[in-house]
């Protein structure tokens, strides 16, 4: 089917960006979305704990995906995001005594709100300059709040929002609608993700990542593009967060395993690299592979993290096109199009 | 009179950033790639001669002697291994791989050593300094690590001027290929430029054992603040990465004073203003700065 907006294709071709294959699988899927939304009635409490942290997996790794894979923004600090997330919905919920779904929703947007002004000062700054400021961002966050004199937010003993939560649910409805809330924030996202990268800023995207200047030189708004990416990671990042925040109950600000924390990086750059980066469909395989890693295969602390890091290399080195992007090529297929192909008509 | 201490260990502290960040600048001048494990690699220096001084009863001067042969032999086989490889593969790779490296020494350090702060006895030059007046004391270690990183910016640039190592490195870093069509290797050149970041690193990483404790996760706050020297400095200029260091150095020193959690807070402030000025400026292009590296 050809699409609206683009040049009529020669005689003899057309662009065609929905395969039945890929019809149906994006049908599949949003069945399969649908069905995990009856796992509170259908499935125990062990497997929706699990697939909480499936989900926020997950986001994260779309979220760096968007910005790494699209954008050629390899960013080391969505962590401060991730604890704005956090710290914003204990904020709201503990602060203001809002209901907490409606606090991490508010988070959500308080995240990609703060990812503007950050834009405006990291999003000049390229490939590994670019990196590193943003991790000093999260640094700068992290402190801030932790130093933060309010004993609700600040001290680097961390936070709760365990009264919210209890004063209002019972354990059983707490784990229900967090997971509803995770999962309705992997589908809201996946939605708005798939929409953006379809439309003409999906396409101008990718002429960033591959080269800033020629992109420039044919039109693109390089600055507003890597802009939206930025802000819909940020607040798709502060979503993870209060999605953590919710499963776990209390959170810290400082050290690498914290919410603020680099180990986050270093998951997000795992399953992408893993699932292929710049593949829509990519960071869904890396972040289930993850998450098999960490539920199924007991390993402790200090190798999961030395496993990441070495496994990360590898993928870098050897297949960067991860899992989906090497079967992607050898067998051509694509299952959430966000391209285009042009074929030759019989 | 306090401020004037603050400014003047400032400096002093600055003098470390810059021994810390000069690797660093090498390896972006050269190869434009930020190596994000610069400051674990200088940790495991500090790790080495941690054991060296444990099991061999030597001080950490004398680790030295092993420990940065040991380094220029690691930064070598790191470039020929991962980097190289990651080189070819674009500009995103080597940020992952130099990444992954970060997160598995990290790692791996606490794996073998405990999460426990460590520290190198300075020796007898440690705990003296020089009491000016009641309010302003100079540590004579801050003194030599000053005095050793302004010896080692300029021994970077007599060898980038003068040897034949230097023409090399910078026609490398000028254009690799050109470079080649008139016989230089530049995988070789490469090889020697991490080798000498990685020892200068690890020279570093000694130092900052010995003027503070250190603990497995250390790699990451110091990478971030050589960056934030260079940066401030002035991507692309060795004596710049000086001046970053004692402006970092200084706005360290004051933050500490406003408020003791605010020595980190304050380098990282600064850094964020210098980025915001810049872009403000007219976004110099980081690319054309490096070209008149060294």
């Amino acid at each position: 089917m050809t699409e609206r907006g683009l040049q009529p294709p020669s005689p003899g071709f057309r662009i065609q960006r929905w395969t039945p294959l890929s019809v149906l699988f994006t049908g599949g899927l949003s069945g399969l979305v649908v069905v995990l939304a009856f796992a509170p009635v259908l499935l125990g409490e062990n497997t929706q704990n699990n697939l909480i942290q499936l989900y926020f997996l997950v986001i994260m790794a779309m979220m760096w995906n968007a910005l790494a894979g699209y954008g050629g923004l390899v960013s080391v600090g969505q962590q401060g995001f991730i604890g704005i997330g956090a710290y914003a919905a204990v904020f709201f919920s503990v602060q203001h005594g809002l209901n907490p779904y409606v606090s991490m929703l508010f988070a959500t947007l308080i995240g990609g709100a703060v990812a503007i002004p950050v834009a405006a000062v990291v999003l000049w700054l390229r490939n590994g300059a670019f990196a590193i400021a943003t991790w000093v961002v999260a640094e700068v966050f992290a402190i801030l709040v932790s130093l933060d004199p309010n004993p609700a937010i600040g001290g680097g003993t961390g936070t709760s929002a365990l009264l919210p939560f209890t004063l209002r649910y019972t354990p059983t409805q707490r784990l229900h609608y967090t997971y509803w809330a995770a999962l309705g924030s992997v589908a809201v996202l996946l939605v708005l993700l798939f929409a953006l990268l379809r439309s003409r800023l999906g396409g101008s995207l990718q002429a960033i990542r591959d080269d800033e200047e020629a992109a420039a030189s044919v039109g693109v708004r390089v600055l507003l593009g890597k802009g939206i990416l930025f802000v819909v990671a940020g607040a798709g990042c502060a979503a993870a967060g209060t999605i953590i925040l919710a499963w776990q109950l209390s959170v810290l600000p400082l050290g690498p395993d914290s919410v603020f924390g680099i180990n986050w990086t270093a998951r997000m750059i795992f399953m992408v690299l893993v699932g292929g980066l710049g593949t829509f469909e990519g960071p869904i395989i890396g972040a289930v592979v993850l998450y098999v890693l960490q539920t199924y295969i007991s390993i402790n602390g200090v190798w999961y993290f030395v496993m990441l890091g070495g496994v990360a290399i590898g993928f870098a080195l050897l297949l960067p096109r991860g899992i989906w992007g090497t079967i992607q090529e050898r067998f051509n297929v694509r299952l959430l199009p966000v391209g285009y192909r042009l074929r030759i008509e019989d | 009179m306090s401020w004037i201490a603050d400014i003047v260990h400032g400096i002093l502290l600055g003098g470390f950033y810059a021994l810390l960040a000069s690797g660093l600048a090498l390896m972006f001048g050269v190869m434009r790639i930020i190596n994000l494990a610069h400051g674990s690699l200088a940790l495991v220096g500090a790790y080495m001669a941690l054991l060296l001084t444990e099991h061999l009863h030597i001080s950490p001067y004398l680790a030295l002697a092993p420990v940065l042969p040991g380094a220029l032999i690691v930064g070598y086989l790191l470039q020929r291994t991962m980097l190289e490889r990651s080189l070819r593969a674009g500009q995103l790779v080597p940020l992952l791989t130099t990444f992954g490296l970060l997160i598995a020494i990290a790692n791996l350090l606490q794996r073998f050593f405990s999460p426990d702060v460590h520290s190198l006895d300075a020796g007898r030059i440690g705990p003296a300094s020089w009491h000016v007046s009641n309010t302003l004391s100079i540590p004579w270690f801050d003194v030599l690590t000053l005095g050793i990183a302004v010896a080692v910016l300029g021994g970077l640039q007599l060898v980038l001027r003068r040897t034949q190592l230097g023409r090399e490195l910078r026609a490398t870093a000028e254009d690799p290929d050109t470079a080649e069509l008139v016989g230089v290797n530049a995988r070789a050149v490469y090889a020697r430029a991490t080798a000498i970041a990685v020892a200068i690193a690890a020279l570093a990483g000694v130092f900052y054992g010995m003027r503070s404790g250190f603990d497995p996760n250390a790699g990451a706050s110091e990478l971030l603040y050589a960056f934030e020297a260079v940066v401030i400095g002035g991507i692309g200029s060795l004596w710049g990465t000086l001046g970053g260091g004692i402006v970092l150095g200084i706005s360290q020193e004051v933050g500490a004073q406003i408020n003791q959690e605010y020595f980190a807070l304050g380098g990282h402030v600064v850094f964020l203003a210098v980025l915001v000025a810049r872009s403000a400026y007219g976004a110099p292009r980081i690319r054309y700065a490096l070209r008149r590296f060294a």
